[in-house]
């Protein structure tokens, strides 16, 4: 709440000083403005962009300290940063003349705002790999290592001695992942394929947003979806009647919905990718009288492929790093098995589990969660990064 | 495809006319005909899975939006609620809840009676014991607050209208009937019955149910009472975060990506970063905020706080993506023109580029924001699952979101749940209709092709 009442001060004083600023540029003009270096409201920018600047560094690298060494008081920082946005206000009224650069002097502030504002993404990805990487390291010296990449059994048990093999969880993600890819990759290879070169201009201008409002839709709805609709279904039809389980949440549940859920990924992707080969290719295979399935497979398809393995690989990505489906869809069972109609547990839904609730963040139970979480976002990464040099690559070709 | 009829003599190939498919033509026509029709399949199916997810989720969910209720005309004694009879509203807030039971129960006899006047198959007392079981067991609570709110009605003999139980609305939608009644233990054959007489009389009806909107979640054993209030306050409060902190850092970090930054290794880095950070789980960015903003700056779990500040890194790529490409479909004659009247380099940006741009800035913004309103895994990690039904006043008070809302629906035992998470998808589902129809209509009257 203080902090609260500091930054309406501070913004209070920010106003009061623009409008000084603005009011001693005009004094010092001696009423002929076009004396000024900068324009009048350089000179209130000035000083409120001063004060506000120097108010809130202070009360951040405050409370950045006081989470390095432990609780500072508050009210101390607070003053503190008042005084230091009051040093700044008199210092930058205080320079205020008739040949004061004004604007440069702003912009070189603005300048570096924008900077700030950009190295955040940086930041955001330091702090991940941090936060993740040490309480890893803090899991690893409880628990060794090779029994997490290598263990085939996960049992957590909060009451310590648990096994915590990651490899089950690995397996379900990866039959899930590939289950919905077996889905999304030829329905949405084709729905691009047909889209792009056989449909009319009416159809495509339906047909396109409704695929791409599969993509807008939440995935806690299809998650919902696998829950209530896909998976009884599934279960009531195919499962129990080949005698394959009775459990309606499954691998086949989560891998469908989520298959659903990549359809537009993968579609839009290839659209654009095979928009870009260009048309005299195509031409060249129509005027040697091949049909269009012909020219399709035979020259836009390979000409387009490693786009199009670019735009699998980044579904894939997406598929493994998914939640919501698998946590309602897939079950929590980790096991190591083929049968696809059986519930199977992945990474995702395991951090999930073990970082909702009550939990304890020195047990390894707890800690797991980051180290499968780093294991997770490496994954990922990799698979991102290779497939946007590919599809970069192939870019090139064609431009 | 063999060249077999190529190397045969060419008077055969003569007596082919061109009006007449050889067979080789009609395989590659048939194969032709087989592929588009792949196609089509492949896009019906993409359209077919849309619309069965879209029927799905609105035939379950509809019937949350409406609630069945029990007229019961209550007797308010005063010996029970106001001994003092002084009507001091701090002397009857200390009656507690379950004291009003005594009270609806009595209240209750004087229905069985009417009802056994009618209805004799049925004795008082086994009427006024299934009554019980037919009225929410959030009733009590509902009375409480109306009684404090008005001292004055106590003494007087009122009618309010109760939510029935779970059970009985879900017999009036039709969801249940006898046999399941049979072998459920929360409602018996008796209370249908009973329900049947009193729609008859106009004692219970079902209709438009605000609560489910406003009221906050109601714990397991009252699916009837739970609603989406404080949910939606809470994803009020981060959409409002994301908004106040993702739209300028976004803004400004795409500025100086687009128009200042030098061509350097730092630049590269920070582009390759922004387009990794677009592709990274969402999950993972849960982790950072329980690992930085909880257990390092301990800000408070479960806080709206938190959410918005997870979701805000969360939308920044796609915002800067969407920002950049605006700032560069501003074509370079107005930076040229502005930088030609002796505009300064900011000058130019600020107030030409980026009004120009603003239209697709706040386009990719609100989809953005459409995106984050419907994020789930990141917020479960915060602790924003927690059972919370007191409305959050600040951004520091625990608060659930709407999608999160619907995780919680969906784990809890009662199937009448699932007809609430349907609902609140439905809810859900309306707000991204709107910001995504407000992003057309935004991109279809400012957007200038230059």
């Amino acid at each position: 709440m203080l902090v609260f009442w500091f930054f309406v001060l501070l913004i209070v004083m920010c106003l009061i000083g623009y409008v000084l600023g603005r009011r001693k540029a005009v004094a010092a003009s001696g009423g002929e403005l076009s004396s000024l270096h900068s324009l009048l409201s350089y000179h209130g920018w000035n000083v409120a962009l001063s004060t506000f600047l120097s108010g809130t560094t202070v009360i951040v690298i405050w409370a950045f300290i006081s989470s390095l060494i432990g609780a500072l008081p508050t009210l101390i920082g607070v003053i503190i940063a008042v005084l230091a946005a009051v040093a700044a206000f008199g210092y930058s009224y205080g320079r205020i003349d008739r040949d004061f650069r004004a604007r440069n002097f702003v912009e070189g502030l603005i300048k570096g705002l924008l900077i700030f504002a950009s190295s955040i993404a940086i930041l955001t990805t330091v702090a991940i790999v941090f936060s993740m990487l040490f309480e890893t390291a803090r899991f690893f010296n409880d628990y060794p290592w090779q029994s997490f990449f290598f263990g085939t059994n996960w049992a957590p048990n909060f009451r310590g001695n648990s096994d915590l093999g990651m490899l089950p969880l690995l397996w379900g993600t990866l039959y899930v992942s590939f289950i919905a890819l077996l889905v999304a990759v030829p329905i949405g290879l084709f729905a691009a394929i047909y889209l792009s070169e056989y449909a009319s201009p009416k159809l495509r201008a339906f047909a396109k947003p409704m695929i791409e409002v599969l993509a807008g839709i939440p995935t806690i709805v299809y998650g919902l979806f696998a829950l209530i609709t896909v998976g009884p279904m599934l279960r009531d039809y195919f499962a129990q009647p080949l005698g394959l389980g009775d459990s309606s949440s499954s691998v086949m549940t989560a891998g469908i919905v989520m298959g659903v859920m990549l359809i537009p990924f993968v579609s839009s992707l290839s659209d654009d990718i095979i928009n870009a080969v260009p048309q005299s290719m195509r031409d060249g295979s129509l005027g040697l009288g091949a049909t269009s399935s012909e020219t399709i497979r035979q020259v836009v398809v390979p000409a387009a492929l490693p786009g199009i393995v670019g735009a699998v690989l980044l579904a894939a990505s997406r598929a493994i790093g998914e939640t919501m489906i698998v946590v309602m869809g897939a079950g929590a069972a980790a096991r190591l098995s083929l049968n696809p109609f059986e519930a199977m547990t992945t990474v995702t839904v395991k951090i999930v589990s073990q970082l909702t609730g009550d939990t304890d963040f020195a047990s390894p139970e707890t800690l797991v969660a980051f180290a499968l979480g780093i294991t997770l976002f490496v994954f990922t990464l990799g698979l991102n990064v290779l497939a946007l040099y590919i599809v970069r690559k192939y870019r090139e070709q064609y431009e | 495809m063999t060249d077999a009829t190529a190397s045969e003599p060419a008077p055969n190939k003569t007596k082919s006319s061109i009006l007449e498919l050889d067979d080789r033509t009609k395989k590659r026509n048939a194969a032709e005909a087989r592929f588009k029709f792949y196609g089509m399949l492949a896009v019906g199916t993409g359209v077919f899975a849309l619309l069965l997810l879209l029927i799905s989720i609105l035939s379950q969910g509809i019937p949350a939006f409406f609630q069945t209720y029990i007229k019961v005309d209550i007797t308010l004694t005063e010996s029970a609620l106001d001994p003092s009879g002084n009507r001091d509203p701090e002397e009857i807030s200390k009656v507690m809840t379950f004291s009003y039971d005594p009270i609806i129960n009595d209240s209750l006899l004087h229905l069985a009676e009417e009802l056994n006047a009618q209805h004799p198959e049925m004795t008082v007392p086994e009427l006024q014991d299934q009554l019980q079981g037919m009225i929410s067991a959030a009733a009590k609570g509902i009375l409480r607050q109306n009684v404090i709110a008005n001292p004055n009605l106590i003494g007087q003999t009122v009618e309010y209208e109760f939510l029935t139980s779970g059970r009985i609305d879900a017999y009036m939608k039709g969801n249940i009937d006898r046999e399941q009644a049979e072998l459920d233990s929360n409602v018996t054959p008796q209370q249908l019955d009973i329900a049947d007489w009193m729609v008859e009389e106009g004692d219970i009806e079902t209709r438009f149910n605000w609560d489910f909107i406003t009221a906050p979640d109601a714990s397991e054993l009252r699916p009837e009472a739970a609603g989406l209030g404080v949910a939606l306050i809470g994803s009020a409060y981060m959409m409002l975060i994301v908004f106040c902190l993702a739209l300028p850092i976004g803004v400004a970090a795409s500025i100086y990506l687009e128009e200042f930054a030098p061509k350097n290794w730092v630049t590269d880095l920070i582009e390759v970063n922004i387009s990794n950070l677009a592709a990274v789980p969402s999950i993972v960015f849960g982790i950072l905020g329980l690992a930085i903003f909880i257990n390092y700056m301990g800000l408070p779990n479960s806080s709206s706080l938190v959410g918005g500040l997870v979701l805000t890194l969360m939308t920044l790529p796609t915002i800067i993506i969407s920002t950049r490409a605006s700032l560069k479909s501003v074509p370079p004659s107005i930076r040229d023109a502005a930088l030609g009247v002796g505009a300064s380099k900011m000058q130019a940006i600020f107030h030409h580029v980026l009004p120009l741009a603003a239209p697709g800035i706040l386009t990719g913004t609100i989809i953005g924001l459409a995106q984050a309103l419907g994020e789930t895994a990141p917020l479960l990690l915060i602790g924003m699952v927690a059972f919370v039904n007191n409305y959050p006043a600040s951004i520091l008070d625990p608060a659930t979101a709407l999608p999160v809302q619907v995780y919680n629906f969906t784990q809890r035992s009662d199937p009448a749940f699932v007809e609430r998470a349907s609902g609140a998808i439905i809810v859900l589902l309306i707000f991204l209709l709107c910001m995504n129809l407000i992003a057309i209509i935004l991109r279809r009257r400012f957007e200038r092709r230059w």
